[in-house]
């Protein structure tokens, strides 16, 4: 391995990096533990546990069971719009829970176009609060990621394929039987298992549409338990409960871990000659399309004539949530580069990460608290802390996206660069950067619009004069100034959008 | 008899026009330089491309019919067998996608397998298989088709040349014994030359079958370039 043309930066920088973010990890795990210490869960924090695995199961189900035959008219049929569709179909990952979630309050809630279509009609309205809710809104967020993952699967399978079908004469029940179900069975396990887990880590859903004792997740416990009884020796049991079960689930999807991201969907429609009419096709693609656009126009729609008369306090926390975006964004890219270049001549480095699956973002908190409780009053640094769960939250995202071009590009031109005595200023510019300039720039774009959207930690540390633009949308919607809230939810909209178009979009050109 | 009459194939950048004729039981290397058309050609008379004029076996017109319904087998490249499904059930798949073979079926596979060498292989799955192992399963599956014309689209290609020249034999006379028209694109001219005949594609258009030595002996500027 050619060593000093690739070597751009002393060792001692990526182990320092690694340690920092081992102990990023592993010491708030370490406090949750600890103060847990004899404290045993009460019913209700069972409870919650029950309710935890429950939603997610359901969620994971409808989004799977959904997402197949939407998948499959996609992988089946060409029509104008298909690539747009598609890639909207990856705007749930960037889109902030709560603008989602009003977004589904102006849909599905009690004054939505739902049930308002359903009093004209005469009919019983619905209700979007507790169980139905919550899976609502996590099968708003996972069938289009489950959509994704699957179509990949669809496309991969290869074209001959499905001509030597074709020649054998297959009819849909032989299609189903001999190409498609096998891909399914090889997908489906490694979607079904992200999607659980991140069904059993998200805290903003449950914060607004769950709550009480039938719909309280272990995370909703989580921040009740420090945020209205201050009780951060049971938090420290329900982070254990917590720790546990997303560990458990975080472990399991890795064995099946594929791409996530879903970027390879976009491929061409593969020519099938078993199609019949559009029917079934049309209706699916139809519904799924019209069930991801609508809340996410009534956002737009009633958000944009309150963007004008938005209070102050709003336009301050825009900037607040830029500054901690940025921050984050920063950070964690240069431990990702850090970590990065040892990472091709240390194997295995990016284990360091690993805890971090276990962690969700108020378990995380949770830990943080422990930690800085006894030493400085936790909401002074609520800002800070912001920045470094986001970081923690968002490195190990970061370095599976760049670590595999990183370790190709050396393995590809680094003896070459060494035979030809390159120094690092054009190994580094010339030949490394361009080809992980794309990866590079789209972890950094997911980075910030993660943490631009982002209600864990903050809502934990909760700082009542420093606020990000999520934790003010969220008190907006407390304080019922919905019209506000609605505001604010766009500028958070148009927020995390543009910060990820902007810092990706460098990453597309030339 | 296959027969393509006026047949068009149009794209953005090229366009392939062919009128010719095969006669029954002919075995033909399709040539040319490559991105001529060659698979294009292939896929034409298969019907996974779409034609303008007229393909027609026994003097039965098939433009317009899917390519399920046409009196063919193929091998392509790769992927020819389903990686889910074991040796025998592969070959099983050429009589019935069901799978829910009779008694006389069954023995049928097994007869074909045992024609390709494969005897006691009925239970593995492709990945068991070394990659002349899996172009024999495909060849037993065109056996048990018993289809009257059999493309092959560079069938074998990751195979190297001496077991790929030993498939295409296999198939040459397996085919001899059904009395099968064999269509065979190759880019390798070692390969083509054992065809008896030869159909050029260049310049955008497919010519008629030729006597492959004859053509070897005097080539035409086409194939002059492609054989370097």
């Amino acid at each position: 391995m050619a060593r000093r043309a690739v070597a751009l930066t002393p060792d001692w920088t990526g182990w320092l990096a690694a340690a920092l973010a081992a102990a990023g990890f592993l010491a708030p795990m370490g406090a949750v533990l600890w103060q847990a210490g004899q404290l045993w869960p009460t019913a209700s924090d069972w409870s919650a546990l029950r309710f935890t695995l429950c939603q997610a199961v359901i969620s994971t189900v409808l989004s799977i069971a959904l997402a197949v035959p939407v998948a499959r008219a996609l992988a089946r049929r060409a029509f104008p719009g298909r690539g747009l569709l598609v890639t909207l179909l990856g705007a749930p990952f960037l889109l902030p829970v709560l603008v989602a979630v009003l977004g589904l309050l102006a849909v599905f809630g009690r004054s939505g176009v739902l049930n308002e279509v359903l009093r004209l009609s005469g009919l019983p309205t619905v209700s979007i609060y507790g169980l139905q809710g919550v899976v609502l809104a996590h099968v708003f967020f996972n069938l289009p990621l489950a959509t994704r993952i699957i179509l990949q699967g669809w496309q991969a399978i290869p074209a001959e394929r499905f001509r030597v079908a074709e020649g054998l004469g297959f009819g849909p029940w032989a299609m189903a039987r001999h190409l498609e179900w096998p891909m399914l069975r090889q997908v489906v396990p490694g979607a079904a298992l992200l999607i659980f887990s991140l069904c059993l880590t998200s805290f903003a859903v449950a914060l607004i549409l769950g709550g009480g004792p039938k719909a309280t997740t272990l995370e909703l416990a989580i921040y009740q338990a420090f945020r209205f009884d201050f009780a951060p020796g049971r938090a420290a049991v329900l982070a254990v409960m917590q720790l546990a079960l997303v560990g458990a689930a975080g472990l399991l999807a890795l064995r099946f871990a594929g791409d996530v991201t879903g970027a390879a969907a976009r491929g061409r429609v593969v020519q099938r000659w078993d199609l019949g009419t559009w029917g079934w096709d049309a209706l699916l693609i139809g519904a799924a399309a019209v069930f991801l656009l609508a809340p996410l126009v009534a956002v737009v729609l009633k958000g944009a004539p309150e963007v004008v008369e938005l209070p102050a306090a709003v336009w301050k926390a825009a900037g607040v949530s830029i500054s901690v975006a940025l921050a984050a964004t920063v950070l964690t890219m240069a431990l990702t580069t850090a970590i990065g270049l040892l990472a091709f001549r240390v194997p295995k480095l990016e284990l360091v990460v690993l805890p971090g699956i276990a962690l969700s973002p108020l378990v995380l908190g949770t830990g943080l608290f422990l930690l800085l409780y006894p030493v400085i009053a936790p909401d002074r640094v609520a800002l800070a802390v912001t920045v470094m769960a986001n970081t923690l939250a968002a490195l190990p995202f970061a370095l599976r996206l760049v670590l595999p071009h990183l370790r190709q590009a050396v393995a590809d031109h680094g003896a070459l660069a060494e035979s030809l005595g390159i120094g690092p200023r054009v190994w580094l510019g010339r030949v490394l950067w361009p080809q992980v300039r794309r990866p590079f720039r789209f972890a950094a774009g997911l980075t910030a619009a993660l943490s631009m959207g982002d209600l864990g930690v903050i809502a934990l540390f909760a700082d009542p004069d420093r606020a990000t633009l999520p934790l003010q949308v969220m008190r907006l919607m407390g304080s019922y100034r919905t019209d506000d809230a609605a505001g604010a939810a766009l500028v958070l909209l148009i927020l995390s959008l543009g910060i990820f178009w902007i810092i990706d979009r460098g990453g597309r050109d030339a | 008899m296959l027969e393509l009459e006026r047949v068009l194939v149009v794209y953005p950048d090229y366009r392939l026009r062919a009128t010719l004729k095969v006669p029954t039981g002919a075995h033909v290397a399709v040539v040319g330089p490559s991105g001529a058309g060659k698979s294009t050609f292939l896929a034409a008379i298969a019907g996974f491309e779409t034609s303008e004029g007229r393909v027609l076996w026994d003097r039965q017109d098939l433009s317009g019919t899917r390519p399920g319904a046409r009196p063919f087998s193929m091998l392509f490249q790769d992927n020819n067998l389903f990686p889910h499904l074991t040796a025998f059930e592969n070959v099983a798949l050429g009589i019935s996608p069901s799978l829910r073979l009779t008694a006389a079926e069954k023995a049928r596979v097994e007869a074909a397998l045992a024609r390709v060498g494969l005897t006691g292989f009925e239970a593995r799955k492709p990945a068991q298989l070394s990659g002349g192992q899996q172009g024999r399963v495909a060849i037993a599956r065109v056996l048990v088709q018993g289809r009257a014309l059999i493309l092959l689209d560079e069938p074998f290609a990751a195979l190297g040349p001496a077991l790929r020249a030993e498939m295409l034999e296999l198939v040459r006379s397996t085919a001899r014994e059904s009395g099968a028209t064999v269509l065979l694109v190759t880019h390798d001219l070692a390969e083509a030359a054992r065809m008896p005949l030869m159909i050029l594609v260049a310049n955008g258009a497919a010519e008629p079958p030729a006597d492959s030595a004859a053509l070897l002996a005097n080539p035409p500027e086409a194939l002059k370039g492609w054989m370097g």
